[in-house]
């Protein structure tokens, strides 16, 4: 039982570790997606976010000031990404496919040209994302040793919870998410009741580059120490692919960001027990994203102008 | 409106121009960041350019761009057809592994017999990934982005546990599978090699990716099958009011472009690798497929020339840390050349240079004819 | 019109020579309007006449080349909506500006919500919009969805979407073309009431009865070109129509008199479900007979799509008959009911007409593609394939010229049209469907329309016409099926019908 217990507090954990990046990139997903922007230039605003947290965070020794900078180098590359999609009408696939290319290929290019590697250098301790509940409970007991494996985790996991919150709040209970909202659905409309549907896409996808980037940042500033090539590798598909899962809105995303999390979490825990094929088990998340797919979500409907550019007549 | 058009003009119509200008601004770029690290533009740019012109150079090119044409082609028959292949990685990743899986469990076969069942078990399995994705969407409308992403992985994962399975797996300690038979190898005989002074991996493979060049052009311009898949991708409502099964499409143009993948997996596997390693991250094919498919304007002759272009920049590349400069500047090449074919209307804005009115993003049609734009 | 609530010392808007090109194309050539305090002014002119070119520009959307606008006597750059809405104006386009998932108050004050501190007031909003729906009689329900209300209700919402951001020059585009003609009759009581109020309204409009019931004054606009303001009082239908095109109109379709055949279309006790799984076609009966065109008309909404969509097979029904000479097409494929003898011009021509990134000669052959001689063992003729397109274009009047290869999309819509009669009537089948074939085509593409549906019933195809224009059912149908609720109402012989009646019948309150 006790070892359940224990188990369970280090699945939990594992959960939560996968889910911050991810939920990061899928909040800013859903800005881009639903102001009508596809961005599927999610994963190279990560990597582009994942080497400037890690790397200003050397050089300053403050991690706060990396993880914030890693959202502006992710802003960057979201800038990029609208100033293509948003004021010229590029294919947004296109263009997400160049960000794809440009963010991992100039980190990259900068980290050799920096330390002579394409790896940065690791972090010390006090220039990772601190951990907030280190040492509050009493790991002698049961159920203190449940509660240090969840809450063990660095302050960026419990920033996303409340970023979900804010984005959440933002989109349903704010003027600007309502017009954010009717941008992605109708810009014709908008255009008509003088709201700048230009320039509420172009700052919806600079914010959805900002949180991919502090996504990115949190893979190199907490889960792990440093940055390499390998740092991102896909988890910004999976954030995109957690905002389609979860219809659109913060709220779905965030569970869809949590089963992939918590299939990952299993993942670490039933590969070190039990006999099981690791390959098999790996596979676990995206069988059983797919799986829930058929049985409980179904049809995700996609904001009604989304993926279209808007051209204002002059 | 009889003016003789200016070179301007010509040069915003054109799409082949607006491509030329795309790469010429990519290497201006690289150009601009070589010159940051204080290294000499045109020493990096000289090996690139020597490095593949060579006879030897360019044969390595060639075994470079085998994959990157068919995965290219895969993807752009995909968007002739109205879905985005993002799954051409999944695709390529279980083409290449059931073409190993042939070659090695079926290796006494004679090569006349063996590398036809390794091409159709690639592109069987490459198929059969890309049908699975349209069936969810047909049957459950689940997006087909998100299962291909799914697929991508799960792909991965299989190949890995494949790659694990006693029969298959190296006998040495290598984490990969045993070599496949060399009676399912592509590779010329080591004298031609030899002789032509070619890369120890030159194989016909080349050969392959010609013929399906033409048989993709020949199935989206002169077929009714083409017919009945473009119509589909420009407009299944229109198709389906004209009796074609929308479905039923979505299917097919899914096997299509999942077994151009496959077979791109297995050639680079039976030209290039020989085995299949486990990976630790994915090998990228079919993102290479994408920007071959966009580059190329998902026309099959312009992605058989862009998968050339993009395998000479790969191997190219590859020898630019001779003269100190990053590999990845490739990359950062790359990825503007497809940043400027996404934004290629401000060359299409040229010719509004020379005139004093404004350039429009597009002309705009008056507000009275844009009716039935709206829902 | 009496002209009671005009004030004719009071000019709210003048624009003064406006010029407007696109590129090298001329929209607006020196166009002149003045419209008083209390006024309603019609701006009457064919499709592509440049009428909402000009109110565009009025409202901001869209910037003059040259010219001025005066609102109140004063000049003001109209640099985009919000400077219109500051000057009082609003519009109400005829393609409505509705964010169709949220709810009627979220639309109506979006752009000017209301707001908590960061928080969004709704409560506020919610009473804002139903105190302004009551002030002007408009009522409507504040927390329904758009997409779950009737066409006739989003004009109530657009029109308060106006008046909520204190409009007192309301520009109203084409806003009858969906409406019943009992729901036309509310307007005109609506925009009476609001000019008692003193405000102004410009009413953009091809229907010349409108303009005679509703308009004090009205501006003609021919080819972008100014033509003249008159006194409504002073003109009657006729003076405007030629007026409007230029030339003499003849509204009378050429029809001989014919006896109807055997039956070739027999619907039988229909069921059938809309996108949302509620029944919306219920038990519906119908027949169309050689040499006769049927024509239904009713409200939209009340099942006609659905019923054209399940004789088509583009929607499976829940049970019934649709027998084409006797076969059974139900719940079959679109396909099927072709090869039996069914052709269809669809309602949406862009969406399901046409594929418009395919170029003419493909769309020509877009059910038959897969036969003779456009195709051998699979492998497309280009040749027989292109002089087809060669003949039709000649045949069918499809210009421009020469554009067999050119993609169907940069043609006009009246010439889009064509290119889907000439599909549709080569095509030879026994049975033709046209749902509102001449929805946003001007006078002289209509008429042709017109001609080749009258063309069709003559060589004793059977038609069946379903319209919400009933103009075109009345003068074009042998027999008028009103449909209500999901079931043909009444029949009557088309010679018999007028306009009351069928507008009571559509809206349920009189059988025949």
């Amino acid at each position: 039982m006790t070892n359940f217990i224990n188990n369970f507090g280090i699945i939990l954990y594992a959960t939560l570790i996968y889910t911050t990046p991810l939920l990061y990139a899928a909040l800013g997903s859903c800005f881009s997606e639903v102001s009508g922007v596809v961005n599927i230039g999610i994963e190279g605003m990560m990597t582009a976010g994942a080497f400037t947290g890690t790397v200003v965070a050397y050089f300053t020794g403050n991690p706060w000031i990396g993880f914030l900078c890693g959202g502006l180098a992710g802003a960057f590359f979201g800038m990029l990404h609208a100033i293509a999609t948003v004021n010229l009408g590029a294919d947004q696939t296109i263009a997400g496919t160049a960000i794809n290319m440009l963010g991992p290929g100039i980190v990259i290019m900068i980290a050799k040209v920096m330390f002579n590697s394409t790896d940065t250098i690791p972090l010390e301790a006090s220039m990772k994302i601190p951990r907030l509940f280190r040492g509050v409970f009493d790991t002698a007991t049961v159920f203190g040793r449940f509660m240090d494996n969840v809450f063990a985790n660095y302050a960026s996991t419990y920033l996303v919870f409340l970023a979900v919150l804010i984005v959440w709040f933002v989109f349903y209970k704010t003027r600007f998410g309502l017009r954010l909202r009717a941008c992605g659905e109708h810009p014709q409309a908008c255009e008509t009741l003088g709201i700048n549907v230009l320039r509420m896409r172009f700052l919806c996808v600079c914010i959805s580059g900002f949180l991919a980037g502090l996504g990115g940042a949190c893979v190199t500033m907490a889960i792990s120490t440093q940055f390499r090539p390998i740092s991102i590798v896909g988890q910004g598909f999976i954030a995109i692919a957690a905002v389609i899962f979860g219809k659109f809105r913060p709220q779905g995303a965030l569970l869809g960001c949590l089963l992939f999390g918590f299939c990952s979490g299993l993942k670490v825990v039933l590969g070190g027990s039990s006999g099981v094929n690791m390959q098999l088990i790996s596979m676990i998340p995206y069988v059983v994203t797919v799986i829930v797919l058929i049985l409980f979500v179904g049809k995700s409907r996609v904001p009604s102008a989304n993926g279209k550019p808007f051209v204002k007549s002059k | 409106m009889t003016k003789k058009k200016s070179f301007l003009d010509f040069v915003s119509e054109n799409r082949f121009i607006h491509i030329l200008l795309s790469i010429l601004l990519g290497f201006l770029v690289g150009a601009i960041f070589l010159a940051i690290m204080g290294l000499s533009v045109g020493e990096a740019y000289g090996r690139l350019i020597s490095s593949v012109t060579s006879l030897k150079g360019f044969s390595y090119v060639v075994v470079y761009a085998i994959p990157y044409i068919v995965v290219g082609l895969s993807v752009a028959f995909s968007f002739k057809t109205g879905v985005f292949n993002i799954g051409a990685e999944g695709q390529f990743v279980v083409g290449s592994m059931a073409a190993a899986v042939v070659g090695i469990l079926a290796g006494n076969l004679p090569k006349p017999l063996l590398i036809p069942l390794c091409f159709l078990a690639a592109m069987a399995a490459g198929a059969i990934w890309g049908v699975i994705v349209g069936f969810l969407k047909t049957r459950w409308g689940i997006n087909e982005v998100l299962s291909m992403i799914m697929f991508n992985w799960i792909a991965f994962y299989l190949s890995n546990f494949i790659a694990g399975i006693p029969a298959i797996h190296s006998d040495g300690t290598a984490e990969a599978t045993k070599n496949i038979s060399s009676n399912a190898s592509t590779l010329l005989s080591k004298d031609l090699i030899n002789r032509l002074g070619l890369a120890p991996t030159a194989n016909w493979g080349i050969l392959v990716a010609v013929v399906m060049t033409l048989l993709v052009w020949f199935i989206i311009e002169k077929t009714t099958l083409g017919y009945e898949l473009k119509a589909v991708g420009y407009n299944k409502f229109a198709a389906e009011y004209g009796g074609i099964h929308v479905n039923r499409s979505i299917l097919t143009a899914l096997a299509i472009s999942g077994a151009l993948a496959g077979l791109g997996g297995a050639l680079q596997l039976m030209g290039m690798g020989s085995r299949i390693s486990v990976f630790s991250s994915q090998e990228g094919f079919g993102f290479a497929g994408i920007v071959v498919a966009l580059i190329g304007c998902s026309n099959p002759f312009g992605v058989f020339i862009a998968g050339i272009f993009y395998g000479a920049l790969m191997y190219g590349g590859s020898k630019l840390n001779l003269v100190g400069a990053p590999t990845q500047l490739i990359n950062v090449i790359v990825g503007t050349v497809v940043f400027f074919i996404a934004i290629s209307v401000i060359f299409e804005n040229l010719k509004y240079l020379k005139k004093k009115a404004k350039a429009p993003v597009k002309p705009a049609a008056p507000a009275a004819e844009k009716e039935g734009e709206q829902k | 019109m009496s002209k009671q609530y005009v004030d004719m010392s009071t000019p709210v808007i003048e624009m003064r020579n406006i010029v407007k090109k696109f590129g090298d194309f001329v929209a607006n050539d020196g166009i002149n309007l003045t419209v008083h305090k209390g006024e309603i002014h019609a701006i009457l002119g064919e499709n592509g006449a440049g009428k909402s070119t000009l109110m565009n520009q009025l409202y901001g959307l869209l910037k003059p080349t040259s010219g001025d606008i005066l609102v109140n006597g004063k000049k003001i750059e109209m640099n985009n909506p919000r400077d219109a809405i500051d000057a009082g104006i609003g519009m109400v386009h005829q393609h409505f500006m509705l964010v169709q998932p949220f709810t009627v108050t979220e639309n109506i004050v979006l752009g000017t919500e209301p707001t908590k501190g960061v928080k969004l007031d709704m409560a506020t909003a919610r009473k804002n919009v139903v105190e302004i729906s009551e002030r002007y009689g408009l009522s409507i329900d504040p927390d329904a969805k758009i997409e779950d209300i009737s066409v006739g209700m989003q004009q109530r919402v657009e029109i308060l979407k106006a008046l909520y951001r204190g409009a007192d020059i309301l520009i109203l585009d084409e806003p009858t073309s969906s409406l019943t003609p009992q729901e036309i009759v509310e307007l005109i009581d609506i925009m009476h009431n609001l000019v008692k109020d003193g405000k102004s309204i410009i009413i953009i409009t091809h229907k010349l009865k409108e303009i005679k019931e509703s308009a004090d004054f009205c501006t003609i606009i021919r080819m972008g070109k100014y033509i003249d303001t008159v006194d409504v009082d002073e003109v009657d239908e006729n003076d405007l129509a030629s007026m409007m095109v230029g030339r003499k109109v003849t509204f009378v379709v050429d029809k001989p008199a014919q006896e109807p055949g055997e039956v070739v279309l027999d619907v039988k006790d229909l069921h059938c479900k809309d996108y949302r799984g509620v029944e919306i076609v219920k038990g519906l009966n119908l027949q169309v007979r050689r040499g006769e065109i049927v024509g239904i008309a009713g409200i939209d909404g009340n099942g006609q799509t659905e019923l054209v969509e399940v004789i088509t097979g583009l929607r499976k029904g829940v049970s019934g008959q649709v027998l084409v000479n006797g076969v059974d097409v139900f719940n079959k494929s679109p396909a099927f009911g072709f090869d039996h003898g069914v052709s269809s011009i669809p309602a949406d021509r862009q969406k399901h007409g046409l594929v418009l990134d395919f170029s003419i000669e493909d769309n020509l052959i877009l059910q038959n593609y897969g036969e003779e001689p456009f195709s051998q063992k699979a492998i497309l003729k280009r040749d027989p394939i292109f002089s087809h397109a060669s003949d039709s274009i000649e045949k069918y009047d499809i210009r421009p010229r020469n554009s067999e290869k050119r993609p169907a999309g940069t043609l006009s819509g009246g010439n889009q049209q064509k290119v889907i009669i000439a599909r549709e009537v080569q095509n030879d089948k026994d049975l033709l469907i046209a749902v509102n074939p001449t929805r946003g085509l001007d006078v002289g593409a209509i008429e042709y329309v017109h001609k080749y549906i009258v063309d069709q019933r003559n060589k004793g195809k059977a038609v069946l016409l379903v319209s919400f224009e009933l103009d075109e059912i009345m003068s074009l149908s042998d027999i008028i099926d009103v449909i209500f609720d999901g079931q043909i109402v009444s029949s009557i012989p088309g010679s018999e019908a007028n306009e009351n009646d069928l507008g009571l019948m559509m809206a349920g309150g009189k059988q025949a």
